[in-house]
Formats: structure tokens, sequence, C-alpha cells
């Protein structure tokens, strides 16, 4: 159907005694989008971090559009095309909203390291960066420190940070954490549009499983360190196994 | 954020360089002497609150570059009588010495930061103090040149009253004040910025964040290294002492003291570190006491220091 995107095989890694990752062979394959879920302590943020480079494996390998990438740096994978928001909110606090988003695209450019050209002059890049607030919904907002923003948008802005990098592959770690609801519909909404649009390919953590099931094609799910199961959300729905490890209270109720 | 009314900003800029080039028809010797050194000091300053303010690095070792500036530019003066040689040799020196020691250092943040550049700071210091052959051990160099500006065979201009030198000290200055008005405003400035917000987040934005964060070390370094190569032909001497720790407090009081986040605040806490100095020392010797007792009060009082007073919209 699609291409293969990304490719861990026998991905490990142990802290102490903890095999926090455990073998896991992964395939994302471009324009589905995966949500990984599992208990606390699955494993999954350390999965995200072995495949952005946050930490680097005990074993295994990662493979980026068939070239191996396990041991490059976060910032070479995030030129090669991967990028990622993180579990606690992560945005340039005392910049404005327009220059948060300004960076990945100057970065992508190339032009990080111009030190007497002014930032207003790169007009090619301010301009992205507009159209990419304009798409988050914070376009009236670009002139704010991004601090001074409500948790909400600071969540919108995060998005808006990791899709300036133009990403093929764009890991979203609890994207709707700590949101009300209609906020969330928000987030749920701009990343089906994104998705669409800027033909990203999200992969998403999500503690949510109504999030889960009305965003994903496709599930993963994780319990101590391992993949168990993965399928379309109708079969993870049917699948004993899941339903006792981490749905169950769920379904049961 | 200060550019609510950037034209009365961009006025009062003006006025006060021709103020500055003004002043020794206005002012007496000794005030000219102060100009210098507060011109110095804002040099100096700027460097260290790039790291600091800009970049999110606290370093307690720039004397050491202060220091390697100052002596470089003093064996060079004492061996070929050329200003030019002089100052860029010290920026060159410094520079180098930079680049080095921040490979070792920019691996680190925070508090281990810190502590790595004292202690390279303070490295600078013992090798000043001990390497009687080359530094002249505690005596220091002592009888250097206010030597002229030459181009050999071309063109030569004899700098050597306090006031020509003022000129010299007061024009380097401002192209260096001028430069780095311009970097905090650039895509690298901004970059900066950027890594002291969230390290994590701009490694994610595809910065190579260890990279930058040695690019704003050697650049605070080459500052403080021609800081150091203008105070020599000032003092005509240099003695371990600028290289010791106590000076690396220097740029970090005078920086707190007019403002870490507003670009001109370096340059009014250093006017305001010598007045205050220069006021205290009239009533007793302990002026660094009171000197301190003033920074904390600032601190608590405005946390952004004084230049935020009026940047406040």
């Amino acid at each position: 159907m699609t291409t293969e995107l990304l490719k861990t095989e026998g991905l490990s890694k142990r802290f102490g005694a903890l095999a926090a990752v455990d073998g896991v062979n992964l395939t994302l394959p471009s324009g589905r989008l995966t949500a990984v879920i599992g208990p606390n302590g699955a494993g999954k943020t350390t999965l995200i971090n072995l495949i952005t480079g946050s930490l680097l494996p005990d074993a295994g390998q990662v493979y980026f559009k068939g070239e191996a990438i396990t041991r490059l740096a976060s910032h070479q994978r995030t030129r090669k095309g991967l990028s990622r928001s993180f579990q606690l909110m992560n945005i340039f606090s005392r910049l404005t909203v327009l220059q948060n988003v300004l960076l990945p695209v100057l970065s992508r450019h190339g032009s990080t390291l111009k030190p007497l050209a002014r930032v207003d002059d790169q007009a090619k890049a301010v301009a992205e960066a507009g159209q990419i607030l304009k798409e988050v919904g914070l376009w009236e907002v670009q002139l704010h420190p991004a601090g001074a923003l409500s948790h909400g948008d600071q969540r919108l802005l995060e998005l808006g940070i990791a899709i300036a990098s133009a990403p093929e592959l764009c890991f979203l770690d609890e994207p709707s954490a700590g949101l009300t609801p209609v906020e969330r519909a928000t987030v749920l909404d701009l990343i089906r549009k994104l998705a669409v649009e800027r033909q990203t390919t999200f992969v998403i953590v999500e503690h949510d499983m109504d999030v889960v099931f009305s965003l994903s094609d496709w599930i993963v799910v994780m319990n101590r360190g391992r993949l168990l199961a993965e399928g379309p959300p109708s079969l993870i729905r049917e699948n004993l196994e899941v339903r006792e490890v981490y749905l169950g209270e769920e379904l049961s109720a | 954020m200060a550019d609510r009314s950037p034209r009365r900003l961009t006025a009062l800029v003006g006025l006060l360089v021709l103020a500055l080039f003004l002043l020794p028809w206005v002012v007496g010797r000794y005030s000219v002497y102060l100009a210098i050194q507060i011109l110095i000091l804002s040099v100096f300053s700027l460097g260290f609150n790039l790291l600091f303010g800009y970049t999110g690095l606290l370093s307690f070792g720039q004397a050491g570059f202060f220091g390697i500036g100052a002596y470089a530019c003093a064996k060079i003066l004492l061996a070929v009588p050329n200003l030019f040689l002089g100052l860029g040799g010290g920026v060159a020196a410094a520079g180098v010495a930079a680049v080095v020691l921040g490979f070792l250092s920019v691996r680190h943040t925070r508090i281990y930061f810190s502590m790595l550049t004292l202690a390279f700071g303070m490295m600078v210091f013992s090798i000043a103090w001990k390497w009687r052959d080359f530094t002249g051990g505690d005596d220091g160099l002592v009888g250097i040149p206010r030597a002229p500006l030459e181009i050999p065979g071309l063109w030569s201009l004899s700098v050597a009253t306090q006031e020509r030198y003022y000129y010299v000290v007061l024009v380097v200055s401002l192209l260096a004040i001028w430069a780095m008005y311009r970097l905090v405003h650039s895509p690298l400035g901004l970059t900066l910025q950027a890594i002291r917000d969230s390290e994590s987040r701009a490694e994610f934005a595809g910065v190579p964040v260890r990279t930058y964060r040695l690019i704003a070390f050697t650049i605070a370094g080459l500052y403080a290294g021609l800081a150091g190569a203008l105070l020599t032909p000032l003092e005509n001497t240099v003695t371990p002492g600028i290289a010791h720790w106590s000076t690396s407090a220097e740029p970090v009081l005078a920086t707190l003291l007019g403002g870490v986040h507003v670009f001109g605040g370096p340059i009014v806490g250093a006017f305001l570190f010598f007045m205050l100095k220069d006021i205290i020392v009239r009533f007793t010797q302990y002026w660094l006491i009171w000197l301190g007792a003033i920074v904390v009060a600032l601190v608590m009082g405005f946390r952004g220091g004084v230049a935020s007073i009026f940047a406040r919209r």
C-alpha cells in the first residue's frame, strides 16, 4: 500500500536491571497515522527517544527511508526529516510565537549561522513561519512571548514547531495532555489536517483511548518494553490479551 | 521589546555617541581615564552577556581570556610597536584559547560549566603568576608603549597621549558594540536564545547545540581578549591580577547591575560599576562590599537590572 518510512530491528535499551525497550521490531509506513499505547512504564517514550536520537540504544538498528540512522545525533535526524514533540511542554518561552516557528525554518534553510544578517530580512523564512502559524491558528498572537500563551495554545505552538522543520515523520508524545475537551478536539483536528496537507506521517503516544481510536489508522500496543500487538483499531479492540493488559478496566466498566 | 519608540531610542544613542566624541573637550584627564575604563568594561561585559543572557551559560572565567588578550598585546607591543598588531594579536590569542577551552567547557551546562570556566580562568592566572620568564611573574610586564597605529611604509598615527588613545578605544568599542547588536538580532542570535530557552527543542529544530555554544563561547572570548588588549596600552603595564577570578566578577556584576535581558544592560552596568566604585572608594577602601550590597538590592528590587526600567512597556 505505502512505502516503508521507518524500521527498527531488535531495538533495546536497559536502565540498570530494567529492560525499558526490549528487542522491538517496528515498521512505520508513510501516510499511516499510528498510535503507540501501553500502561505507564511500558517503554513508549523510551522507544521514541531511541528512534529520534535523544537516547542511544544498547542494541538494534533504526532505519529511516532505508538508511541506518541509529548513531546519528538528534539534529542530524531532524535535518533528514524526523521530528518530535515532547511529553512535557517544550517551547522557547522567552521568544515570540513567530520566532519559535522561525527557528526550525531558518535551520532547514541553513541560515542560522548568519551573524550580521537581520532576522526580519529573512523574508522567505518569515513568510513560511507565518504560514505555519496560520495553519495552527496562532497568527494573531505571533508577536506575543510564547511563555505567555495559554496551555492549549502552547500545545498548538508545539505542533507548529514540530512541523516547521518539514518532517516526513513526526512523533507527538501525548499531544493532548492537560487539555480541555474543546482544546483537545482542536488539536486532534489539526493533526488530521496537517497529516493530509503537509503529507506528514504522525505517530502519537496517547493515554486517552477516545483519542487513540478516533484518530489513528493503526495501533501499536507496548508492555514491559515489548511490542504486544499491532493492528487496525477494530482488531486491537477485540484482542483479548490487549484488553487484559491495558484496556481491561475501560471496556469492562 | 525595548523598541516601543525606536526613533527616540536612535536619537538618544546618536546624542550619546556625539557626547562621547566631545567628551575630552568638556571634562578633565581623570574623567577621560574613567571613560576609557567604562568602554573597556562595556566590551568585556557585552561578550560575557552573549554567553549569559543570550545563550544561558554563566562563565566565571572570562578574566582568563581578558588576561590572555592583555598579555599577548603587551608581548607584541614590546617586540613590535604597532597598535594594530597589538590589538589584533590580543584578540586572536584570546580567540584561539577560547576555541580550545570552550571545546572542553561547552560539553557541560549550568553549575558544571561555571565551575569549569572558573578553573580554566584560574589556570591562566597561575600561568601568568608562575611563568616568570615569559610573563614577568608577579611583577608583570612594564614599560609597554602606547604604540602608534601604523601601516608600515604607508601611514602612521601616534596615539601616545591619553586623549588620542581615548579615541582609539572609543572607535573600537563602538564597532564592537555595533557588531554585537547586529549579532543578537541576527539568525545566529535567535538560535542562541532558543538554545537558552530549551536545549532539547533546539536540537529538534535541527540545531547542533554544542557547536553553537562553542561559537558563543568563542565570540565572548574574542570580546574579553579585545577588552584586555585595550587595557594594556592604557596602563602601560600588565600584572597577573587582571586574570584573577575577581576580574571575572566585574562583567558579572556590571551585567547584573545594568540588566541581563536588555541589549544595552551591560553598557549601563559598566557605567554604574565605575561610578559607584568611584563614589564609594572616597569613603572606604572596602568598596567591593558596598558595591556587592547595592547589586544584591538591585537584583532583588528589579530583577531585570537598571536598564529594564527604561525598557518596560
